[in-house]
């Protein structure tokens, strides 16, 4: 590769910031597709993967004493820190991988170039894993009041929205594009999500160009038509999420709002989410706060406030809530809209979907909500993501906050969701990763114009091989039949509910993380359970049918059973992080007679320790920090 | 009995109950020597039985002539009372208000109470000095059990029995006890079984401004170094505040007289300005406006998180230094009683597994705390609705509980018991109809003939049908000392105390029960599969000799 300047680089230190002890020597490559480091004289187990598509930044640090600092920032907010002895190799690789994380084509990404051993018929089938189709047919449509229009097949009338679009039967063609043309980029307003009970919608659209005065008679009918299609209600919402005050700005730019005079029955309403921009400084403060090291809880907590990002979060849900309380306990329809009518409002409707729609908290459902009110709908992921060099300021954490309000009711609803926080966070990871064709372009005409239909051609879908890992994603307490788990979710939005979400922000920093895990204990439990009942099911047909020859067998089975016994104790002995943090910064040069402790000391005293329970050493986090077990470079 | 004249109106009919989560209740209050009851006279339930000493304050309404009083409990519950007619409103206010502000306590409910339940295990006679110290001496024969306080002189906050360093005899004793504060001279606190290094707690020195010293003092704490070895003090003060206490004539550990130790300062707060971070805290709970910042800002202004994390970080070092370090540790703050027991007590849950079990934490609640003199009667006599100002009241036993939590939350496979068990303390530390945490030492207690006069709140939990609610499904034996994160990303606020009332369990409940549930199916379904194989192995052995020819 033309960019790599230094394939190969030795005796890099691989430095752990949480703990100096752990850090290490060892050799880095650089590929076309990682940035590869390998421990010296260690096992072999040893080595980092980074992707290039998943590094944010790199950044040059000051010469220190012990060489040349290179901070890599990653997407999936991973921090890894080398120091190179040479300043020549640290500039080389720094600026090779500047280049390598900044791919100026599409083809140049990941997914390209990833090559699974699978055969092409069944790549071809992994774009087929989920049916849009089906998934209208599920909420019921089309029927009688609703169909899918053929107006934007050619991607005509909206080239951001998909080819299939759900409208109200009664409107005609030429109400649409008239609706059209009177919203930016002609995003008109479509069916995002149908009450199948009592008829109410989530319609989805960009903002009207109204600006001081003007109306638009087409539009005016395509909303009337939309709340028309409710048979049972009288009005409908019209839910701008932008504050007031930015939608008033619009108007002077020839886009604004409804007016509530020129619409027959509809309700106005603003719900103040902030654009993009905040969004992307609210989460850089964030991260800056998460990965400050050894913080005073001071230091957090005002760091946290300042971001604003539980605020954000805390807004987006409100919206979500109010939408589909209005669906689900007022049965009234809702328009929601910001300014293009990607961001915000994809947020706010898959919100309102996961509140309240059970199917929408199961693995198959959630996968079917991104594909539907994200990728088809437009969402810009990779503006929004940075999978390509570009403008800055197209950069938003609109999709993370999404993951995070749905593990903020997960919180809240410990046994309503069917998948875990593991899931939320490997598709998080695989959105930026670009390991998967997935989440390239920025809307479905692009993806279809892409060179001759390429990504369906070469790369692969993450939902099937999610679907594989199901396993490791499903939660042990969901329970589907609980009353409760039905029907609409009502979370409570006081400021106390929104939590910091420390297993995403600090994925990698592993001492962080409470040092066992109830939900992989009661992972291995029911697993245990379901072998039992297996078993069990056995040994009654046996019972009942017993003869000799099957005692005999049966008998000798029972060493199986014995090993099995043990298997779901073992996890929670040796998940345990068993070091001790450093506890004593704050002492040191605070007294005058006060001395550090012997470096060495702790560390002899540590190896002992582990030792003692060697049988552990599989899962002991300081080998696993090494190599992400979730971050799929093993499947190379 | 003299509670009848503090009630006014022993009853009014058609008030109306309103708490937080449940349906209003319309019925008829009474007032007892000991409780406010309410019951709506339906199914024969009382909706509401609330010891008087577990309300903190009051506050009276009156719309026309409808007066409400607003309860706010010691265990952080708000409750209301809708009372008709004003005269009886406020004649229930002023029964409650004094009636909850008994001076006297064996006017104390435990002295009335009688239960409903046989005794089969006296939780008094449970945790006695003399059983722990026959543990100790199966490990080592370095230490002694001194009677040399048995009247109390030498210490009143110390029991009578104390476990201290073999060669040093009881008048060296009473002298290192005359250069310690309250008497407090460093006593043994934990045995490290696995590398025999010990903790002691103490007082502090009384070294004054002009540095006094103690030789005995110096030699009873060498005493407990092996040679050669450095052991460390952690002195739960920050440097600036020890060396204020010297003008007070109190004091720390002067390097050149304690050459084999090396001091650690640390910043545990004193206790009252916890309690104010208590009072803050809550308050930011209880506010209604839903504004995300005031929230996080109030939550910052309390401290309470800070303080969590001080109390633990400290107790992680003393740990380490035992542990990893191979270094025996002393434990003192100013008067020992407060700060150096969270420390000391919290370094054992850390250190030894047995601390996890249930009954080895109610030992530890009555070595650590208990015997060791904390002043729970003092400490825990207001809460954090307390409008009048503090006197010696502090959240210090609070604290402590919130940092086990903490650790449970960490660990959560490793401890017997679960949070329920933590809440359960938090509330019979304010108000109980147990004996336990009445009473500010041994002596007190003694005195107060509570162990005939009162049942053990241990007689009670460790009943196999109350123990039930307390253990945690997820328990398996652990042998490993525990290192807990103390990073703020990594300590939450402890939401089943603090949130408690504010916020509906339903879903966190159906979790845990969820919870019990996959884990009682499978243990339900391993009997079975044992018992079928054992059946099946039975007919195997019996048909075996026919099997052959």
């Amino acid at each position: 590769m033309e960019h790599i300047r230094m394939p190969k680089v030795e005796n890099v230190w691989l430095v752990d910031r949480s703990s100096s002890r752990r850090t290490q020597v060892g050799t880095l490559y650089l590929t076309a597709t990682h940035t590869i480091f390998v421990g010296k004289g260690s096992e072999d187990r040893n080595e980092l993967w980074v992707l290039h598509s998943l590094v944010c930044n790199v950044v040059k640090h000051k010469a220190s004493q012990s060489g040349y600092p290179l901070l890599i920032h990653c997407k999936n907010f991973q921090v890894i820190q080398f120091i190179f002895p040479q300043e020549s190799d640290c500039h080389d690789v720094y600026i090779s991988l500047s280049r390598l994380s900044r791919p100026e084509k599409y083809e140049e990404l990941y997914c390209f170039s990833f090559n699974p051993n699978v055969g092409k018929a069944e790549r071809e089938h992994s774009w087929d894993f989920l049916d849009l189709k089906a998934e209208y047919s599920r909420m019921g449509l089309p029927n009688k009041l609703w169909h899918v229009t053929p107006i934007n097949r050619e991607y005509r009338v909206c080239d951001t929205y998909p080819a299939d679009l759900f409208v109200p039967k009664s409107v005609t063609l030429p109400v649409i594009v008239g609706s059209s043309k009177f919203r930016s980029r002609g995003r008109f307003p479509t069916l995002s999500y149908y009450c199948k009970e009592n008829h109410a919608t989530i319609c989805r659209s960009s903002q009207p160009l109204s600006g001081f005065s003007a109306r638009c008679l087409e539009d005016e009918q395509m909303l009337q038509a939309i709340m028309k299609s409710n048979p049972g209600s009288r009005f409908m919402y019209v839910v701008d999420t932008r504050p007031k005050l930015n939608a008033m700005a619009n108007r002077a730019a020839g886009k604004g709002y409804e007016n509530e005079d020129n619409y027959c029955n509809i309700k106005f309403q603003f719900i103040g989410i902030e654009n993009i921009h905040v969004m992307r400084n609210s989460q850089q403060k964030l991260i800056e706060v998460s990965a400050l090291r050894s913080p005073s809880m001071g230091e957090f907590l005002t760091g946290l406030e300042n971001s604003d990002w539980l605020r954000h979060i805390k807004s987006i849900m409100e919206a979500g809530l109010f939408i589909s309380k209005a669906v689900a306990e007022e049965g009234v329809s809702v328009l929601v809209h910001c300014s293009d009518g990607w961001d915000r409002t994809a947020q706010v409707c898959s919100v309102a979907s996961v509140l309240l729609d059970p199917y929408y908290r199961t693995l198959k459902g959630l996968m079917v909500l991104f594909e539907k009110d994200w990728v088809s709908f437009g969402h810009r992921f990779s503006h929004r993501c940075g999978h390509l060099i570009g403008e800055a300021k197209e950069v938003s954490p609109v999709i993370d906050q999404f993951l995070e309000c749905i593990w903020q009711l997960m919180e809240q609803f410990p046994c309503a969701f069917e998948y875990n926080e593991k899931f939320l966070i490997s598709i998080h990871n695989h959105i930026y990763s670009c390991h998967y064709g997935n989440f390239i372009c920025n809307s479905q005409k692009e993806r279809k114009d892409l060179i001759l239909c390429i990504i369906k051609e070469k790369t692969h879908s993450i939902w099937p091989h999610l679907w594989e890992n199901k396993l490791d994603f499903m939660n042990p307490l969901f329970k589907p039949d609980q009353s409760q788990n039905q029907g609409l979710l009502r979370p409570s939005t006081a400021p106390y509910c929104f939590k910091y979400w420390r297993r995403l922000y600090n994925r990698f920093d592993r001492e962080l993380h409470p040092r066992q895990s109830e939900l992989d204990s009661l992972m291995t439990v029911k697993e245990e359970t379901q072998q039992l009942e297996e078993e069990l099911a056995l040994y009654e047909q046996k019972m009942a049918v017993l003869d000799k020859e099957h005692a005999k067998t049966l008998y000798m089975q029972k060493g199986v059973l014995d090993s099995k016994q043990a298997l779901w104790s073992l996890p929670l002995d040796t998940s345990l992080a068993n070091t001790p943090q450093d506890y004593i910064s704050g002492f040191i040069g605070g007294a005058p007679n006060v001395f550090t402790l012997q470096q060495g000391e702790r560390e002899s005293s540590g190896v002992a320790d582990f030792s003692s329970h060697s049988s552990g050493e599989e899962s002991l986090p300081s080998e696993e920090s090494v190599k992400d077990p979730d971050s799929d470079e093993t499947a190379m | 009995m003299e509670f009848a004249e503090l009630i006014k109106t022993p009853r009014v009919d058609g008030v109306v109950l309103h708490r937080p989560f449940m349906p209003t209740v319309e019925g008829t209050l009474c007032l007892t020597g000991h409780h406010l009851i309410l019951s709506s006279r339906q199914d024969n339930t009382e909706e509401l039985w609330l010891l008087h000493a577990n309300i903190d304050s009051i506050e009276k309404r009156f719309v026309g002539s409808l007066g409400t009083i607003i309860v706010k409990c010691k265990d952080l519950r708000v409750i209301q009372l809708d009372i008709p007619g004003m005269e009886e409103c406020l004649n229930i206010a002023s029964s409650i208000e004094a009636l909850s502000t008994l001076d006297s306590v064996s006017l104390m409910y435990p002295f009335f109470y009688r239960p409903l339940f046989e005794v089969i295990e006296d939780g008094w006679q449970l945790f006695v000095p003399e059983e722990a110290f026959k543990d100790l001496e199966s490990m080592t024969d370095e230490w002694r059990l001194s009677e040399v306080n048995k009247d109390f002189s030498v210490c009143p906050s110390y029991p009578s029995l104390l476990t201290v360093p073999k060669d040093i005899d009881d008048e060296s004793l009473c002298k290192a006890a005359s250069f310690r504060h309250g008497g407090r001279f460093p006593v043994l606190s934990y045995y490290h079984k696995k590398n025999g290094m010990v903790m002691m707690r103490a007082a502090q020195p009384l070294t004054g401004t002009n540095g006094r010293r103690c030789k005995e003092d110096e030699k009873l704490i060498n005493a407990t170094l092996c040679a050669g070895k450095r052991g460390y003090i952690i002195d739960t003060r920050t440097i600036a505040v020890a060396q204020q206490a010297k003008a007070r004539g109190g004091g720390f550990e002067q390097e050149a007289n304690y050459a084999q130790w090396r001091r650690i300062h640390k910043a545990i707060e004193r206790s009252n300005v916890l309690q104010e971070g208590l009072i803050k805290l809550v308050e930011a709970c209880n506010d209604q406006s839903h504004s995300m910042d005031r929230w996080l800002s109030k939550l910052e202004a309390s401290n309470w998180q800070s303080n969590v994390k001080e109390i633990l970080t400290t107790a992680c070092l003393a740990a380490q230094c035992i542990d990893r370090e191979g270094a025996s540790v002393l434990v003192h703050g100013t008067e020992g009683t407060d700060s150096t027991l969270q420390v000391t007590s919290l370094a054992q849950i850390i250190l030894d597994p047995a601390c996890r079990t249930i009954r080895g934490f109610e030992a530890l609640i009555e070595r650590e705390w208990l015997q060791a003199g904390h002043p729970f009667q003092q400490r825990c006599a207001q809460s954090a609705y307390s409008n009048g100002k503090p006197r010696s009241e502090a959240p210090v036993f609070l604290l402590f509980l919130d940092c086990v939590w903490q650790i449970l939350r960490q660990f959560p496979c490793s401890f017997q018991f679960n949070e329920n068990f933590l809440i359960m303390l938090f509330e019979h530390a304010y108000a109980s109809q147990f004996g336990t945490f009445l009473g500010n030492s041994v002596a007190e207690r003694l005195k107060l003939l509570l162990s005939q006069k009162t049942v053990s709140l241990w007689s009670w939990v460790n009943r196999p049908q109350e123990l039930e609610r307390f253990l945690n499904p997820l328990y398996e034996p652990n042998n490993l000392v525990i290192w807990p994160s103390v990073a703020p990303q990594s300590l939450l606020l402890w939401e089943g105390v603090f949130l408690r009332w504010n916020r509906s369990t339903k879903c966190l409940d159906e979790a845990y029960q969820e919870m019990v549930h996959i884990i009682e199916y499978n243990k339900e379904l391993q009997n079975k599969v044992n018992s079928l194989r054992r059946q099946l192995a039975q007919l195997e052995t019996e048909d075996g000799p026919l099997q052959t020819p």
